[in-house]
């Protein structure tokens, strides 16, 4: 081993055990890989609902005929009047009509 | 302590670094999951990805009673999580009707008289996705649970260091992670001030033997033995003592189940009343075999695993015949009361196909109902687990 290379190797143990001890954390998550399905308004969709949480939180909600407008326009009115989300009444219907036309 | 560990994880595992493996499929509709990693985890079920909600792929518990760290779900609420927290500055501070407020660094806690406890940490809505009719929420199968030797001080250390009041009533939590809009509320528990105080409750930093995994809430968390995981507050720095019940939105308006003297109602109905979702039910499952297996016809061990809300596990029964006939199954080692608790049983499977049950009683007599109970949030879901195999 040459002692350029040596020297090197030195280097990155000290590199790590900085590492070890030294914060702050920056734990990196994975990028998001589930986007929301094409369908009606996705545009309104994306500006309201992505700014608080991942697409995954619609696309695993149970499916079918018993999961269409009215489980949506539940799940839209708790995420006004429980979790604060600043949408405009203009766009409640446009989201529950994606909602129940896409999943 | 193995702190280098989890830097050198993080370190070693970039946003590059963690990806879809692969897809699982959850025995209900619409249960097909991406396989993702993550630093510090094993490949694990991907429910969501902002905030990340992680389940334990189910295989696992039949590794043993303890939980690996790096298999241990996750679930958040809120997405601000505070991912380049820094543990040398880590202070948690404890406030309210004390009379002497505390700030204490990472290091000052973890230099206290330190207890171990296993303990299970079981999220309120695990399985909500075999619900019937299904509910909205986390859609979740049996993986959101978990059971880990924790290492900790006690809760009621640092309140009486700092003094509690007299007509204090509870004791809030709150964790460094919280919402992304200010109008959201803040992800804040409590506890009545006798149960903060029972010696049991804890500040956890050790989890298996290692630091506490940054998704199961790194550096410091609350655990609360035998309670519902909506308890363990993660990244918990700001406990507060008050004079009254407190009306924060994740106790008086989120997990609440009915008042029932089964917290369950008729199955798409709303409750009269609903309290607090507080201790575990008594839940058991079979490991070793998975429905739908092929099994060899003759002699076979079933392995399982049981556990319940604090009393202990008294016994675990099986049935191969669905139901109508069954035997007590041998105990694994105790590790206390609110560990799982392994159970095994030889049984003989003639060529066929069986329906194999589990059910497990605690030490105050309750066990699990043959149907289903229904609630309208998806939680406390403790039926008697039936696994399909043919033998041949």
């Amino acid at each position: 081993m040459t002692s350029k290379l040596l020297l090197a190797c030195c280097a990155i143990a000290a590199l790590s055990i900085a590492a070890a001890t030294a914060a702050p954390l920056n734990y990196t998550v994975p990028e998001e890989t589930t986007t929301l399905k094409p369908g009606p308004n996705l545009d309104v969709v994306q500006n309201n609902c992505t700014a608080c949480h991942s697409a995954d939180y619609i696309k695993t909600q149970p499916q079918g005929e018993k999961f269409k407008k009215d489980f949506w326009q539940a799940e839209v009115t708790k995420m006004i009047k429980v979790y604060g989300a600043p949408i405009d009444d203009a766009d409640v219907g446009k989201i529950v009509e994606y909602l129940a036309a896409t999943y | 302590m193995k702190r280098a560990g989890l830097a050198a994880l993080v370190t070693g595992l970039g946003a590059k670094g963690a990806f879809a493996l692969d897809t699982v499929t959850l025995p209900f509709g619409n249960g097909e999951r991406p396989l993702v990693r993550y630093p510090q985890k094993r490949p694990m079920i991907g429910l969501t990805s902002r905030p990340p909600q992680l389940e334990t792929p189910f295989s696992i518990f039949n590794d043993g009673p303890l939980t690996p760290n790096n298999a241990f779900f996750v679930r958040y609420h809120l997405a601000d999580l505070p991912y380049n927290l820094d543990p040398d500055k880590f202070t948690i501070e404890i406030k309210g009707k004390v009379d002497k407020p505390l700030k204490l660094s990472l290091k000052e806690i973890m230099k206290m008289k330190a207890t171990e406890i296993v303990a299970v940490n079981q999220c309120s809505g695990n399985s909500r996705g075999f619900f019937n009719p299904r509910v909205a929420g986390g859609q979740l199968g049996n993986g959101a649970m978990g059971c880990a030797r924790w290492r900790g001080v006690p809760l009621k250390t640092v309140l009486d260091m700092a003094g509690v009041q007299a007509g204090a009533k509870q004791v809030t939590f709150n964790g460094m992670d919280g919402p992304v809009s200010d109008k959201t509320p803040d992800f804040v528990k409590a506890l009545d001030i006798d149960h903060a105080r029972d010696g049991e409750v804890m500040l956890a930093y050790g989890m298996n033997g290692e630091d506490l995994p940054f998704l199961n809430g790194f550096p410091l968390r609350l655990v609360v033995p035998g309670y519902y995981g909506t308890y363990w507050v993660k990244h918990l720095n700001e406990i507060t003592v008050i004079d009254s019940v407190f009306e924060g939105f994740w106790m008086k308006s989120a997990y609440r189940i009915p008042d029932t003297p089964n917290n369950a109602v008729e199955p798409g109905t709303a409750p009269k009343a609903t309290i607090p979702i507080n201790r575990f039910t008594v839940r058991s499952f079979i490991t070793s075999v998975t429905d739908g297996a092929k099994l060899k016809a003759g002699r076979t061990m079933l392995r399982g695993i049981a556990f319940d809300g604090g009393k202990g596990i008294k016994e675990v029964a099986v049935s191969t015949d669905d139901g109508k006939t069954w035997t007590n199954a041998k105990l694994g080692k105790d590790l206390g009361k609110y560990a799982f608790r392994e159970w095994k049983l030889p049984v003989k499977l003639a060529a066929g196909a069986w329906d194999i049950k589990v059910r497990a009683t605690n030490n105050a007599g309750d066990t699990q109902p043959m149907d289903p109970l229904w609630n309208p949030a998806g939680y406390l879901r403790n039926v008697v687990e039936t696994v399909r195999v043919t033998a041949a």
